[in-house]
């Protein structure tokens, strides 16, 4: 099916060009490093002052490296027009979003468990126990993150003061999510089973059909123009 | 294959086109002169419904372009400054991408085959950071031989060759029309096109200055008129012949 | 019409102001300072009905590409965040002296902060846009999320309020809703949605003038 193949193909060709220019996703990996710096100089030596802002500190890591990170999805498209190449293709435009979505939540999944192992060295926090709900909690919010910045992303890629739009568009729509995954995650650290934590994940779920939904439906009106 | 009735059109209260028409057989090329901001590239991008007009009719090959964009989009190849090279990529993937993108076959043999026909086999695996600006234009005019476009749009193709490139695109362009093909080329710099060109235009001001059968001019004659047309004098105009 | 919604919306207000200050009664518990309702619910009511007009207009424009629908969406988008603005402004000052301080992170005060962040930021957007058709896609695909999060954000601070009990249980409404409070909370807020539906008519006016220079 050409859907499909076309959606592959974007995937693979941002795999391809992230590949290539690797010092890119190493300055992103190597930022969450200097977050937990920050976030540890900002808190203080009181460790379990630290460990009860766990969960928000991750979850704010996260997002503050899907700025970085989401903000330059289209980045390549810029050079040569190749946005325009794009708008040439025939077809549903979607499937490019789709590519460019699944390349995205790959890409926010390294940036997690990047975050999460550093986390557990050097905050000492016991991840591995809560590790598969914890996984799931993370997925759901990874696909919410991604599905709104990569619509986001192509947006202001045409759009002047593009660098201070994007969080300024981004971020109160995340503000659902975040209070979702940070409730979630804290509860789930604190060795609650999965089940008390299963509104949360029908909200995060819910959540993400929208965001998908609407990027799927809406990206052909951002990539025209 | 093209039909173009008083196209017009204004980006907010600056007129880019003031009322443009022509009309472009199957298997001919029509050669767009005019200086710098005359219009050439928003014409022919409104060819390549990436714009819309203001006002105006389109057809080419019989559909309405301004209301069935998608339906004329599989006939057109366009090569124009940017040339939609992703910098990162070889030049084979590259292709490989745009191919499959638009539901072709992508298969290395036929991806192979158009590398060989642009000259830039011996490069294929290279990537495209390290092209010139002639090469990422070859690559530019593979990835339309092999999306089979019936309509080539090129957008001044001769900047920044030297003689043999010009050439080379010269060749190209006379094969596609053998082939049935039609083209319209957009050039401020006349550099040999004429020899490839069956209609010449000259635009001005908005507007189609002139329309003439190729034949029925000499380069003198094409010169002379561009300069009184235009007020400006052709580039390379002393390498006019091919 | 405009001016006919003028003169209706400032003959709602004076009904409003009427019912809000004499006919309805002194709240027991908070005391006078309970009035300030009477502006706190129906601007988050109208701002609500702002933000659906958003929805709908960009939809429309997206299916139709008809200039009008984005400039309702447009005009409607402002007007609704000037609303959420004296929503939260309002529900700060109610704040101060029933709860002792300006700010709290309740259910709604939260909600309706998030909505005026999302909607200032797509009112940036098109701030940053010059092109008419450009910016008014890209605004509507925000303005449609934006509207279909609403219902996101509301349960997600919900939820996220009850895990932390709140210090008082003082909302936005009185408990048990007296009749007379009801009456005047309803006389308001028709005020209001006329109040809204002039400014709107005018902003949609003053856009229609603005795009043919």
């Amino acid at each position: 099916m050409s859907y499909a193949r076309r959606a592959w193909i974007v995937f693979h060709k941002d795999l391809l060009v992230e590949r290539r220019s690797k010092e890119q996703t190493n300055a992103l990996l190597f930022f969450c490093l200097l977050l937990l710096f920050l976030f540890q100089f900002a808190l203080g030596p009181d460790r379990d002052r630290l460990a009860a802002a766990l969960p928000g500190l991750l979850w704010l890591g996260f997002i503050l490296a899907g700025l970085l990170g989401l903000g330059r999805s289209f980045l390549a498209e810029r050079e040569n027009d190749c946005w325009e190449g794009l708008r040439l293709t025939p077809g549903d435009k979607s499937a490019i979003y789709l590519g460019k979505l699944a390349g995205n939540c790959v890409l926010m999944t390294a940036v997690e468990i990047v975050l999460v192992v550093l986390f557990g060295v050097f905050y000492n926090v016991d991840l591995w126990t809560p590790a598969a709900p914890l996984a799931l909690v993370l997925a759901l919010g990874t696909i919410g993150l991604a599905a709104v910045g990569t619509l986001f992303a192509a947006m202001t890629t045409q759009v002047r003061a593009r660098e201070l739009l994007f969080p300024v568009l981004l971020l109160p729509v995340q503000v659902p999510l975040l209070l979702a995954t940070v409730s979630a995650t804290q509860a789930l650290l604190l060795g609650q089973p999965l089940a008390d934590v299963a509104h949360w994940l029908k909200l995060l779920a819910g959540a993400d059909a929208v965001y998908v939904t609407i990027g799927l439906l809406t990206f052909e009106f951002v990539l025209e123009g | 294959m093209i039909a173009a009735q008083d196209l017009r059109k204004t980006y907010g209260p600056t007129l880019v086109l003031d009322g443009v028409s022509f009309a472009l057989a199957r298997g001919q090329c029509l050669a767009l002169l005019g200086p710098n901001g005359a219009g050439k590239t928003t014409l022919l991008r409104l060819l390549a419904t990436l714009l819309r007009p203001t006002a105006g009719a389109l057809q080419i090959a019989g559909v309405d372009a301004l209301r069935e964009p998608e339906r004329v989009r599989p006939l057109l190849g366009v090569v124009a400054h940017g040339s939609y090279v992703y910098e990162d990529l070889t030049a084979r993937e590259n292709l490989r991408f745009w191919e499959t993108m638009r539901g072709g076959d992508a298969s290395p043999a036929r991806l192979a085959a158009a590398l060989a026909q642009v000259e830039l086999d011996a490069v294929a695996e290279e990537r495209v950071r390290t092209f010139s600006a002639g090469m990422k234009r070859r690559l530019g005019l593979a990835r339309v031989l092999l999306a089979e476009a019936r309509l080539l749009l090129l957008d001044e193709p001769f900047t920044g060759l030297d003689r043999r490139g010009r050439k080379w695109v010269n060749e190209f362009l006379l094969a596609f029309k053998a082939g049935g093909g039609t083209a319209v080329v957009a050039t401020h710099s006349f550099g040999g096109s004429l020899g490839v060109a069956d209609r010449i235009g000259i635009l001005g001001q908005g507007r189609l200055l002139l329309d003439r059968p190729a034949a029925d001019l000499s380069p003198e004659e094409l010169h002379r008129l561009y300069e009184s047309l235009t007020e400006e004098s052709l580039t390379e105009g002393a390498e006019a012949a091919p | 019409m405009t001016r006919a919604l003028g003169w209706l919306a400032a003959l709602g207000l004076l009904a409003g102001l009427a019912a809000g200050f004499g006919y309805a009664p002194r709240e027991a518990v908070q005391g006078n300072v309970q009035r300030i309702m009477y502006l706190h619910v129906p601007s988050v009511l109208t701002a609500y009905l702002a933000f659906g007009l958003v929805l709908l207009g960009s939809i429309a424009y997206l299916a139709t590409r008809r200039p009008g629908w984005d400039r309702l969406a447009g005009s409607a988008a402002e007007i609704g965040v000037l609303f959420t603005g004296v929503t939260i402004v309002s529900g700060s000052i109610w704040g101060k002296p029933t709860w002792g301080t300006w700010w709290t992170w309740d259910a709604r005060l939260t909600s309706t902060a998030v909505l005026f962040c999302v909607y200032v930021g797509y009112l940036m957007l098109r701030g940053l846009i010059d092109d008419p058709e450009a910016r008014g896609r890209y605004a509507a695909v925000v303005g449609i999320l934006g509207a279909v999060n609403i219902p996101i954000v509301h349960f997600s601070v919900k939820w996220w309020r009850a895990l932390h009990q709140p210090s008082t249980i003082l909302g936005p409404e009185p408990s048990p809703i007296d009749p007379a409070i009801g009456l005047a909370l309803f006389v308001n807020w028709v005020a209001f949605t006329l109040l809204f539906a002039y400014f709107l008519s005018r902003r949609i006016e003053i856009a229609r003038l603005e795009e043919q220079t």
